[in-house]
């Protein structure tokens, strides 16, 4: 297990230093000067100019500059946005919002996605099987905004069941409409994994021995079945972790739930584009992070990814 | 094949005198095991795959559905004659449908099914872009990762895991919010493909390490072939099936990707046609004009729905172990 996790760790570092540099590089290598742009059409002096290049290091070698930026963020600096707010105290005022929604939403899509998938996979080519299958493709479909818009339209402004955009504090009430649109993105691939998985399982020779021993299907089914199903499903809710993110910023910006996501929707669509860069890094940051996390436990749960080499 | 030959020694070949219960081998009649259709051409995979997939149903609907949008995005014209962008008058602003104007006007007073119509190929041209990038990219490093192994198979699979790690459409809206003066069809369909490649070479690099091992590769090697000719002769050809089965899925995770990036604003510029476009502009009328807002969303939706319905007979089709599933 030690092993594992040293391989695991040690596969990390040159993703993380490549994941920052190609952000860092899309960045600062594109055409333009950074510092003219900031004054538009205006000339600014050139005393000015050079004391902004060194204020932000740009008269450094782009590599020293990479690692000046790097440093910042292992020290918590991750920027100042545009309004000139540092980008960590952001963070620390809108990512409890996000982390409710995103629970919110992952709690629907794992509760609802595996209870179809686990009906449909045991009543393969039956009615319901059917008809989950056409939904979780239409699911599958609509891109996420399509989906909030129309929920946002059916639901707030025709029903009025609930508010079009969250009220301030973002109570749970509210974001129960966002959470449901986040979660049918992955609700829909979940259904289709749990149903497969279970098919392949049902038919494995230890689900027919406890059948054979006489078992009632109300003990097979959870004990035997589901609980052997499930792992290509948590597999897939890590991997999905960054299908999270992006919804989230749509779903956010859409309802305008005051969470990271819609932090980063403000500042794309109002062009700001060092608030831009630095979310992005910090949402990259957050994958990573969660995908080693979610393979250090996959593999305490699961001896055989231990020894893959 | 036994059992039929045993009974047939036994009664017929053999006198009951004789003692002998092995066949002589003149006395024992050439039996066909199999019939072999020599007139047949010999089957494969992928006329296997073309035989299931023409029995379902949803092939042809997909593929008409399919056809249709690529008629729409090639010959615009036959459609509507209303251009899209120069015929818009304020005074029809967010209007009802008319004659003429099947499904009204936008807030500019353009003529909506206009906008859809043409702004199809933008769309498919995104899609096609982005497979062909991102199928190329990921044969490259999935092929030569997966066949070389060791310290190739290390180094190119770190580089992929690097792309892999942010999210697509993130990297896309960096790119896209840098790019702001070079936004079009081409440089879209770059910084979606430039990140989205890593999941096709991983696809073909877990199936090139499963036919790398196969005995036709051992007796290529046996015959003194070279290895660059064995990957692109033997191996790549056995395992390209899976990176087919995901590439429609792929062109159409591709058009909601462009559609999504139009509609956050990073997406096209405005003077291009595209559905991302339009739904992004018609947002802010949901409450008084949803229909500006639906129809693109609808058009966006079934031409995606057609290509994710492709894909999952394609998929099906040349994975076996699919079709026990279904």
């Amino acid at each position: 297990m030690a092993g594992y996790i040293l391989r695991r760790l040690l596969q990390a570092i040159p993703v993380f230093f490549g994941t920052t540099f190609l952000i860092y590089f899309m960045v600062f290598a594109m055409p333009g000067d950074p510092i003219l742009a900031l004054f538009g059409d205006k000339t600014p002096s050139p005393a000015l100019v050079a004391q902004l290049r060194a204020q932000y290091h740009l008269d450094q070698p782009f590599i020293v500059q990479y690692f000046i930026y790097i440093g910042g963020i292992f020290q918590g600096n991750f920027g100042m946005s545009y309004s000139g707010q540092p980008v960590s105290e952001i963070l620390l005022r809108t990512f409890p919002v996000t982390l409710r929604l995103a629970v919110l939403a992952l709690f629907f899509e794992t509760v609802f996605g595996i209870l179809v998938g686990l009906i449909s996979g045991l009543r393969k080519g039956k009615l319901f099987d059917g008809s989950s299958l056409v939904v979780s493709l239409i699911l599958i479909s609509l891109p996420i905004f399509v989906i909030a818009f129309v929920a946002q339209y059916v639901f707030g402004v025709q029903l009025g069941w609930a508010r079009t955009t969250v009220g301030p504090g973002a109570p749970i009430q509210d974001l129960i409409l966002p959470a449901l649109v986040l979660a049918s993105i992955s609700f829909a691939q979940i259904v289709r994994l749990t149903r497969s998985s279970v098919i392949e399982t049902s038919s494995l020779d230890f689900v027919r021995t406890a059948y054979g021993k006489g078992l009632s299907r109300n003990r097979i089914v959870p004990v035997h079945i589901l609980r052997n199903s499930l792992i290509p499903v948590v597999t897939y809710l890590a991997t999905d972790f960054g299908v999270l993110l992006v919804g989230a910023t749509v779903t956010e910006g859409i309802f305008n739930v005051p969470g990271v996501g819609n932090t980063l929707y403000q500042a794309i669509i109002r062009s700001e584009g060092p608030t831009v860069v630095s979310f992005v890094t910090v949402m990259v940051l957050l994958y990573l992070v969660v995908n080693l996390i979610v393979d250090l436990l996959y593999g305490l749960l699961d001896p055989r990814i231990r020894y893959v080499k | 094949m036994s059992n039929d030959l045993t009974e047939r020694t036994v009664g017929e070949a053999s006198p009951p005198s004789s003692n002998h219960f092995v066949a002589p081998l003149e006395e024992t009649p050439l039996v066909a095991i199999d019939v072999v259709k020599v007139a047949e051409k010999p089957s494969n995979l992928w006329i296997d795959a073309w035989r299931d997939a023409r029995r379902r149903p949803i092939f042809w609907i997909s593929g008409a559905l399919i056809l249709l949008v690529c008629v729409v995005a090639l010959f615009p014209w036959l459609f509507t004659n209303v251009p899209p962008n120069n015929d818009c008058q304020l005074i029809n602003s967010n209007g009802g449908p008319t004659s003429g104007h099947i499904l009204g006007f936008t807030k500019q007073g353009c003529d909506v099914y206009s906008r859809i119509i043409n702004g199809t190929s933008t769309s498919l041209a995104v899609g096609i872009i982005v497979i062909v990038l991102t199928t190329f990219l990921g044969i490259i490093f999935g092929a030569f990762a997966g066949f070389y192994g060791g310290a190739t198979d290390a180094f190119l699979s770190r580089i992929g895991d690097i792309f892999f790690s942010i999210p697509y459409i993130l990297a896309a809206v960096v790119i896209m919010s840098v790019l702001v003066n070079y936004r079009s069809v081409w440089t879209i369909s770059l910084a979606i493909g430039l990140f989205a490649w890593p999941a096709t070479a991983r696809v073909l690099r877990a199936e090139i390490l499963r036919v790398k091992n196969s005995d036709f590769v051992m007796a290529s090697e046996a015959l003194g072939v070279s290895s660059l000719r064995i990957l692109l002769r033997h191996v790549l050809p056995n395992s390209i099936a899976p990176v087919i089965a995901i590439t429609t899925i792929s062109l159409a995770a591709a058009i909601v990707a462009e559609a999504t990036l139009s509609f956050l604003g990073v997406g096209l510029g405005s003077s291009i046609m595209s559905w991302g476009n339009d739904i992004n502009q018609a947002q802010r009328d949901l409450r008084t004009n949803p229909q500006t807002l639906i129809y693109p969303s609808l058009a966006l939706s079934i031409t995606v729905f057609a290509f994710i319905l492709m894909g999952e007979v394609i998929r099906d089709a040349l994975d076996p172990k699919a079709r026990a599933l279904r």
